[in-house]
């Protein structure tokens, strides 16, 4: 019995073979890719940040089942999911909850960049596929975010929209352009569902199969740094540091799924609020064009930039150079690869200078996320006698200390990577 | 790879165990999912069960009202009417109503609970147009045969005033009554039966 | 590693902060407790549904706090709705405008935006001030534009403001004219309705937290499955 469905099998995939590459695809992202054997915890968040594609992706499409892109409708539809159709909270929560995991993962996953080296050559342009799924999941975080048409969701949208009007001249064509009416209305609704549910999702599926391609092409870095390619067994012309990724990776990546599926579930069946951070209590208010919150600040994972937006002092009146500034805190990380002048990539033979600066970066983004979603009120003032700083908001001052500290790192890169004492790196990589 | 020493046996049953498990939590998954496809609340209240009073109704004289978007059909037959019903069994496809078009309770020879009053969705069950009513004997086109009835304008299926298709109709089998009950003599419920199931 | 206990460490207090939510007294609720929600439903369309509508909750759904459908009708249900209808309100929204300065607002999910304890604080908030067109004002909703309607069960507060102990002014509320209810009693319903309202913003969350537990346990029975498969693996691997 079983010989015979082995042997039906076989010939299915055959059949298959001689029309469509599938073993050879098989074979060439799964069971023949080797990965270096010596990956670390950081590894997991690239399969977790597919799952959670996967799940925003599947949830989104039972979500427009029942949503209404209409600004009537927007904020009562999303109600009916939450209690008419069955299960229906369950897909909701899971798709808010979803959102910020999403980040939680991307960030993780760019920080084992930045620990490992893996935007160096060759792998630059699979950071730079990655910078763009990065600017894809800010938008659809952003337009994804008006849709539930909620006080926070529609003042949101107000206040980043309105960056643009600080654009020189053609700014308020801009801002016009992209409500499509005098104010955010049911036509900014509606082109916002557009891109949410279409537009951006197309886009990054293209750039995350870019990234892997890219990735499979050049192969895996590791937490040494060092290229598995360069020893080869002479007759498999296997790396000899590289274990093929099925079974070895996909059995320990099921392992980090759960993992991640106990953490996600317990927010989604516990706390899907996450104490505001996730759902926020003013987005449970309709929308209303006459009355702004009190306190606006947008979802934690937009923070640090809002926050080095609001450090940033206007010029001439203008708001412009913070919004540079914000554009640029994003659009920096696409220069890493060339900033980064280091002989080494990972941490482990990096010397002391990285080590600090990269602590000073992930320090300053932290306080930078904090201070965002604060009014700068929180720390009070400094008293009248300091010198310089009397009577200045502490939270502002301190977003500017993070804000240059921010672009130092970056800046500064070339300098410091290059007389930064490196250790020698193994030939081979370390168990 | 795989060493001689490896436990074969050990390892084909954890993956195994692993994908088993993973599949129920699939399933598990996939369960909400797909039931999210059914009827919401608002459907469901929707298409609650509607009351409707027939103290109004006059003898031969349609009355429809409206029950999940569905037409329903109120007749209240004649004295002629109910004694022409048995006459035609010959010409009907389904006279003794083995298709389950009726409730338990409707199973009888008027289709109905109170044999006067007629209880019927009014759509054709060929392809769900809804059928015109012709009560009138022998009425115009219908022929001198013609006991009253209903015609299917679409493709032109018959039916007695008991519901029950005429051979050589297009329609396959008879009219459907929905589930109903009486909440008092002139109070009608459609919706849920007497028997207390729902549809 | 290392780092990453750092990160945590820096997380921690961050979350900390979002379990703040203004400086109320918390509101002494208990989700579990049917006899509460079903006298907090009581409260509700007796008092607040006259002006108030929740339009996104059904009656039936009461079936949740433990109601028949019958029970929803004869005790809850007085416009002849059906009793899959959701709570709407006759009252036409620009009239009441005109009367209150502004549309009283929706309820179905005014707990998630306010707060359990801010509607308790409100709740009790209510004092005589005849400068308002209403005559009522609010300690927690300055030139609020809703009359006490609980006045019969409260009685009438009066804010008085003296100096406290350290001299500063404060302000506290007094009972000028006893209600139906004592000041105990009084909390009790008050409390009663804003568990229902807690309730009624998110009737899904006692099967939410339910189906988690089950969820967690399979998942972790699925972790232990999931490390035994990956160390079987890797023993491979030297």
């Amino acid at each position: 019995m079983r010989e015979h469905v082995n042997k039906s099998l076989t010939s299915a995939v055959a059949w298959i073979d001689e029309r469509f590459p599938l073993t050879a695809n098989w074979k060439a992202h799964l069971s023949e890719y080797y990965a270096p054997k010596n990956f670390n915890f950081w590894y997991y968040f690239g399969s977790l940040a597919l799952l959670v594609l996967v799940i925003q992706i599947l949830t989104g499409i039972f979500l427009t089942m029942n949503y209404k892109p209409d600004a009537g409708m927007a904020f009562a539809s999303v109600e009916y999911i939450m209690r008419d159709v069955s299960w229906g909270w369950l897909i909701r929560y899971m798709h808010s909850t979803g959102a910020s995991m999403f980040f939680v993962v991307v960030y993780l996953h760019m920080f084992r960049g930045l620990l490992y080296g893996s935007h160096r050559n060759p792998r630059e342009l699979i950071w730079l596929f990655g910078v763009g799924i990065f600017l894809c999941l800010m938008g659809e975080a952003f337009f994804g975010y008006l849709l539930p048409w909620g006080q926070m969701s529609y003042w949101g949208a107000q206040v980043i929209i309105n960056l643009f009007n600080s654009i020189p001249f053609i700014g308020p064509d801009i801002s016009l352009w992209i409500r499509g009416d005098y104010t955010i209305a049911d036509a900014t609704l509606n082109r916002f569902f557009a891109f949410h549910v279409i537009a951006l999702p197309l886009v990054l599926l293209g750039l995350v199969v870019a990234h892997i391609i890219a990735l499979h092409e050049v192969g895996s870095n590791n937490p040494d740094g060092v290229e598995i390619k360069k020893h080869k067994d002479p007759k498999t012309h296997i790396p000899l540091d590289g274990i093929p990724f099925h079974p070895y990776y996909t059995v320990k990546d099921i392992v980090g799924v759960v993992v991640f599926l106990i953490v996600f579930s317990c927010v989604i069946f516990f706390a899907p609020e996450m104490g505001g951070y996730f759902l926020e209590a003013n987005n449970f208010i309709p929308a209303n064009p006459m009355v702004t919150p009190p306190h606006i600040a947008p979802v934690w994972y937009f923070t640090p930039y809002y926050s080095i937006l609001r450090a940033v002092p206007p010029l001439f009146n203008s708001q412009f150079p913070g919004v540079v500034a914000m554009g640029a805190s994003v659009l920096i990380f696409a220069a890493l690869p060339w900033l980064d002048r280091s002989p080494v990539k990972s941490i482990r033979y990096r010397g002391g200078l990285y080590k600090r600066w990269l602590t000073v970066f992930v320090v300053s983004f932290l306080v930078l996320g904090y201070l965002g979603t604060e009014p700068t009120t929180v720390w009070g003032t400094f008293d009248k006698h300091v010198i310089l700083l009397g009577g200045a908001d502490r939270a502002t001052v301190v977003a500017r200390f993070c804000t240059a500290a921010y672009f130092l790192f970056f800046i500064l890169m070339p300098w410091y990577t290059r007389i930064d004492k490196t250790k020698p790196v193994p030939e081979r990589v370390t168990s | 790879m795989a060493k001689p020493e490896v436990d074969q046996s050990k390892r084909r049953f954890l993956v195994a165990a692993t994908a088993g498990a993973g599949a129920v939590g699939a399933v598990a998954v996939a369960t909400p999912f797909v039931s999210s496809m059914l009827p919401s609340e608002r459907a469901k209240a929707a298409g609650a069960p509607v009351e409707v009073d027939i103290s109004s109704c006059e003898t031969g004289v349609l009355k429809t009202a409206e029950w999940r978007g569905k037409v329903i059909w109120i007749v209240k037959r004649s004295k002629q009417m109910l004694d022409d019903l048995p006459t035609l069994n010959d010409k009907l496809s389904d006279p003794l109503l083995e298709v389950d078009q009726q409730p338990e309770y409707c199973k009888n020879a008027t289709r109905s609970i109170k044999p006067e009053v007629m209880v019927m969705i009014g759509l054709c069950t060929h392809l769900g147009c809804s059928p015109t009513p012709k009560f009138k004997s022998a009425e115009g086109d219908m022929g001198e045969e013609w006991k009253g009835g209903f015609l299917c304008p679409c493709h032109g299926s018959k039916f007695d005033l008991a519901g029950r298709v005429f051979k050589g109709s297009p329609a396959p089998i008879n009219l459907e009554v929905p589930p109903h009950k009486y909440l008092s003599d002139n109070m009608l419920l459609i919706g849920v039966g007497q028997d207390g199931k729902e549809a | 590693m290392k780092k990453l206990l750092l990160i945590l460490s820096l997380l921690v207090p961050t979350l900390a902060m979002a379990g703040e939510g203004g400086n109320f007294p918390a509101a002494p609720i208990n989700m579990s407790d049917q006899a509460s929600l079903q006298r907090g439903a009581k409260i509700f369309v007796n008092y607040c549904l006259s002006c108030h509508s929740a339009s996104v909750m059904r009656y039936n759904r009461l079936k949740d706090i433990g109601l028949t459908d019958e029970q929803i009708k004869k005790n809850l249900m007085f416009a002849g709705e059906k009793v899959g209808d959701t709570m709407m309100v006759a009252m036409d929204k620009s009239e009441a405008k005109g009367w209150f300065g502004a549309t009283p607002p929706d309820l179905s999910v005014i707990a998630r935006a306010r707060g359990a304890d801010w509607l308790y604080a409100y709740m009790r908030g209510f004092y005589r001030d005849n400068t308002r067109p209403t005559g009522w004002n609010n300690t927690v909703f300055d030139k609020v534009g809703m009359p006490n309607v609980l006045y019969e069960l409260q009685g009438e507060q009066r804010l008085v403001t003296a100096p406290d102990e350290t001299g500063k002014p404060a302000s506290h509320l007094v009972l000028d004219k006893p209600g139906t209810l004592s000041p105990a009693e009084y909390d009790k319903a008050a409390a009663d309705l804003v568990n229902y309202l807690v309730y009624m913003g998110e009737p899904a969350r006692a099967v939410r937290t339910h189906m988690g537990g089950y969820v967690l346990i399979f998942l972790a029975f699925m972790f232990v499955l999931a490390l035994l498969l990956k160390k079987e693996f890797w023993k491979d691997i030297h």
